[in-house]
């Protein structure tokens, strides 16, 4: 299959990433030659069981972890899954929990359906955002129960990039001996973490959010923190994550989190220089257009901007005419009749929130391709709008 | 991503008749910008009543853009008379067809059409006298129960494809599985099972039921061939039958198995259900 990747203009990798052809050479062996089992006794398994061990290690490095707290699972959701009903089986008289309004589906559909997932009567707190996408923490503090088992808290919002202040966070829940989860499938690679330093109990990290292959993800459990696995079976992670390793993936992963780390400087530099090339001219030459989000609490590559009186859809439409690829929080491209949660718990009019859209970069998106998308957004909000009955020319 | 008909494609890229016509006589304004989708129609129709031109804007997706060019098209020449039989679903026939969670763009086009032809008459329209059913997007029990038997529909589902209703909050949910029960069994439309939410049923209820089903729709007709049947367990999903009389020499038995008797199981007491042979 041709998918002309070539010409394509990828500004939407907070949904997904390519996968860095470093990856791919790392990979390659594992998915050809080195067919072993890490499990087995011969060599021919154990040489797979080392590349796993080293991946590992480069995971805890960007982590700042130890190895021993890194757990391999199969995505970004098994893990959010494992965390929370890990916390909720290891305290069973414990029934609360502490969450936002904007998580991603991976946590907020799992607290929706608790009852029938644990078939205990839990209670969950989601703690509503201000306009711009931040959190109150002196609300978050009155959220905090005697009775509460964990707080789930993303530290990087997928739609709009906003920053959750979970070092802190996490502070505050350990302090009254709550266990603290957060969900940093979008934050991993893209800002500096140092666990070893913070009291965050559990994290979730997605290969495919960072120049890694799809279907890898990675628990980290702190030492000490208890833990039931979601998934038992055989002796595999130490018994804390059965099912025979996905090893290609995993050493894929390990190669681009070494690769994470090298990158973060030029991530929050020329990334964010393009970024911000982008915002601003689209910004400037698009009247009655906005930002979502937090201005400056936020991750370098995402710029989120609604576009007053026009539908998400149609206008990713037309991008796409140009292999310009990017997201909407639009009702019509979330699946609901419903325009996405985030911008509805931020408040964000209806005017704005069906005709907003998501531009998220990585280290692969040129100046040039910034400048072209800045030379056709124009038009295609233009000619939409031309269209809208809501729209009256000034 | 959305498969859409080359037809949808060029409709939305290169729509027809974009904006108002100048000085109209019939304006039909559909929807909200809170909904996500909103359509202005407007008509010239001369003193044979035919309409002469048409135009659009709209505020929406790709189909709802395809759909308002789309009507423009099948409108004009058209006379009133004629144009008042246009349904939704001709919308979108004439695009080629629309996917079925989109279906709701091609009701909007219809609705536009209803509310200009009704001010160019100068009359109401009946159906914004009905009861609000889903307060999310505004949809009354009237325009709920004519999509149900415009479009023949069966499920919930499907009437917030058509509808929009209940794809808001979903509280309406079990208000609209009532209307359309009422409306299906009117007999205003063929009456079949209603397909809603998969229903949970203990394995007790699910005995009971089957038992009737078997007793009441099943067992008479393979009396007639000199068969019988039996119910052995049900296990989950899994419905154990036994095969009895002529049946059990019969070669299209279990032909009869699967295409009669589980078929009538799944119509009549739940979709998920497996009929097999007890050995």
């Amino acid at each position: 299959m041709n998918c002309d990747a070539d010409k394509v203009i990828y500004m939407d990798n907070n949904a997904t990433t390519r996968v860095a052809p470093e990856v791919v050479d790392a990979m390659l062996p594992f998915l050809t030659d080195c067919y072993g089992n890490p499990s087995s006794m011969y060599n021919f398994g154990g040489q797979v069981g080392t590349a796993i061990s080293q991946a590992r290690g480069k995971v805890a490095e960007l982590l700042g972890a130890e190895s021993s707290e890194i757990i391999f699972t199969s995505c970004g959701t098994e893990s959010d899954s494992t965390a929370i009903l890990s916390a909720l089986q290891a305290f069973p008289e414990k029934r609360h929990i502490v969450t936002t309004r904007v998580e991603h589906p991976a946590v907020k559909n799992l607290c929706e359906n608790l009852d029938r997932l644990t078939g205990h009567k839990h209670r969950v707190t989601r703690l509503q955002v201000e306009s711009d996408g931040t959190l109150d923490m002196a609300r978050y503090e009155e959220a905090l129960a005697d009775d509460t088992a964990i707080v789930s808290v993303m530290w990087a919002n997928n739609e709009t990039g906003v920053i959750f202040p979970v070092e802190k966070m996490a502070v505050m829940a350990k302090e009254r001996g709550i266990l603290f989860h957060t969900d940093a499938v979008q934050a991993v690679g893209k800002i500096p973490i140092n666990l070893g330093k913070l009291d965050i109990d559990f994290l979730s990290l997605s290969g495919h959010k960072l120049h890694a292959p799809k279907g890898v993800g990675v628990l980290y459990v702190k030492r000490g923190t208890p833990y039931v696995p979601f998934l038992a079976g055989g002796h595999q992670e130490e018994g804390r994550r059965g099912g025979t390793e996905n090893v290609a993936s995993i050493v894929g992963l390990g190669k681009a989190c070494e690769l994470a780390g090298k990158m973060m400087g030029e991530e929050n530099s020329r990334v964010k220089a393009l970024r911000d090339r982008l915002e601003e001219g689209l910004l400037a030459s698009v009247p009655k257009s906005m930002l979502n989000g937090h201005k400056t609490d936020r991750l370098p590559n995402t710029s989120n901007i609604s576009f007053e009186f026009v539908e998400g859809e149609a206008i990713l439409l037309h991008m796409n005419i140009y292999n310009i690829c990017a997201s909407s929080g639009s009702a019509c491209t979330s699946g609901s009749l419903e325009p996405s949660h985030v911008l509805r718990a931020m408040g964000v009019p209806f005017t704005a929130a069906h005709g907003s859209i998501r531009f998220s970069l990585s280290i692969y998106n040129t100046e040039a391709e910034v400048d072209f998308v800045l030379e056709k957004m124009p038009p295609i909000i233009a000619e939409l709008r031309e269209m809208s009955p809501f729209w009256k020319a000034e | 991503m959305w498969e859409y008909t080359d037809k949808v494609q060029q409709h939305f890229l290169h729509p027809h008749n974009v904006g108002e016509v100048e000085k109209p006589n019939g304006t039909g304004e559909v929807g909200s910008l809170a909904c996500g989708d909103a359509l202005k129609l407007t008509l010239k129709i001369d003193k044979d009543e035919r309409i002469v031109d048409a135009k659009f804007k709209t505020f929406g997706c790709a189909s709802a853009i395809a759909s308002s060019s789309a009507l423009t098209m099948m409108v004009t020449g058209m006379t009133v008379s004629e144009a008042e039989k246009i349904t939704n679903e001709d919308i979108a026939d004439y695009l080629g067809g629309l996917p079925k969670e989109k279906m709701h763009c091609s009701v909007m086009g219809r609705e536009a059409l209803e509310a200009a032809i009704a001010d160019y008459r100068g009359v109401m329209l009946p159906m914004a006298e009905g009861e609000v059913v889903c307060e999310c997007f505004g949809v009354t029990d009237l325009e709920v129960i004519r999509a149900i038997r415009e479009s023949n529909l069966r499920s919930v589902e499907e009437i917030t494809n058509f509808t929009k209703a209940g794809g808001g909050c979903g509280k309406c949910e079990d208000r609209l599985r009532e209307i359309l029960h009422a409306t299906v069994s009117e007999g205003t439309v063929t009456p079949v099972q209603i397909v809603g939410h998969p229903k949970r049923m203990t394995t007790l209820q699910k005995i009971k039921k089957i038992e009737e089903v078997l007793e009441r729709e099943i067992k008479p007709v393979l009396r007639k061939d000199g068969g019988d049947i039996e119910l052995v367990d049900v296990d989950g999903d899994f419905v154990m039958v036994s095969l009895r009389g002529a049946c059990t020499s019969c070669a299209k038995s279990q032909t009869t198995l699967k295409e009669y008797v589980e078929k009538k199981l799944r119509e009549l007491v739940l979709e998920t259900l497996i009929v097999e042979e007890a050995k």
